[in-house]
């Protein structure tokens, strides 16, 4: 019985990832919060996990050449969403602060949770390892 | 791993932010320099925000299909300072040392109430970039965790 980390792990480092990625995306979207014409931006987060749900299960695309394209879960300009705005300003621009600081926050939170799972698949690898 | 590009963002939002705070500064400093001629006369100054996109900064990559997080852009940068095009203040004092013959001196162009919302403004902006970089602080060092006991 072979152990690999892929399967080991499970979708938890996918999710890890993902969340990273959205962090990436809000902390952008804050940083421009007072450029006029910025338009807010953020992940569909399931339809992230859907792709790397559907790669992990052998069904994703193979890559047999360096310059074929990442069709995995990476954040690729096609994830990226714009926000529906509540409420956009006169410049043109549609970050509500409040809002986003919210998600961000949320974001982080999330990823705790996908950090304390993963942390635990690796408490049990070790224990497994050790027979104690 | 890309919780090193928040730092960037964040610090770059940082530097924006301090740099409208440092214009305001300035603005509110030279509020009354009073001054003989409309061409030698204290102008309010304003920063000028653009997005960075991942793009500009590795224009070759995309062709290759290089697939890094872009899209989730940069941060922001400060394309320039522009001078307001107000019409200058224009007030009767002749016995002011900077008058000239009709006894009139020019005041900057400069809205005190409108400079203080400005302050405030970015002084939260400021606070809100910190705020990012705290978490993506106890992100990282989360990380450095994974596998401890």
């Amino acid at each position: 019985m072979a152990i690999t980390f892929d399967k080991a792990l499970g979708i938890h480092q996918h999710a890890l990832e993902a969340r990273v990625k959205r962090a990436e995306v809000l902390a952008n979207n804050l940083a421009n919060a007072d450029t006029p014409g910025f338009k807010a931006r953020d992940m569909d987060f399931q339809a992230m996990m859907q792709k790397a749900q559907d790669s992990m299960s052998g069904f994703g695309m193979e890559k047999t050449h360096s310059g074929h394209m990442d069709t995995s879960a990476g954040a690729g300009d096609s994830d990226l969403l714009y926000r529906v705005p509540n409420q956009p300003s006169v410049d043109g621009n549609t970050v509500d602060s409040q809002a986003e600081q919210t998600r961000f926050m949320r974001n982080a939170m999330d990823y705790q949770a996908s950090f304390q799972f993963l942390n635990s698949k690796f408490t049990g690898l070790t224990k497994a390892l050790k027979g104690e | 791993m890309s919780l090193g590009n928040i730092f960037d963002i964040a610090g770059s939002g940082m530097t924006a932010q301090s740099l409208r705070l440092n214009t305001t500064a300035s603005n509110i400093a030279n509020a009354e320099t009073a001054s003989s001629s409309t061409d030698t006369t204290y102008r309010a100054r304003k920063p000028v925000f653009s997005a960075i996109q991942q793009s500009m900064l590795n224009p070759g990559q995309q062709a290759f299909g290089v697939q890094g997080s872009e899209g989730a852009g940069a941060g922001v940068r400060v394309e320039g300072i522009v001078e307001s095009e107000a019409e200058l203040q224009m007030r009767y004092e002749p016995n002011h040392p900077a008058a000239n013959e009709d006894g009139y001196v020019f005041y900057p162009n400069v809205n005190v109430v409108e400079e203080m919302a400005d302050m405030m403004s970015s002084s939260r902006s400021f606070q809100m970039n910190v705020d990012i970089m705290n978490t993506a602080k106890s992100m990282m060092q989360r990380i450095l965790t994974l596998g401890q006991q």
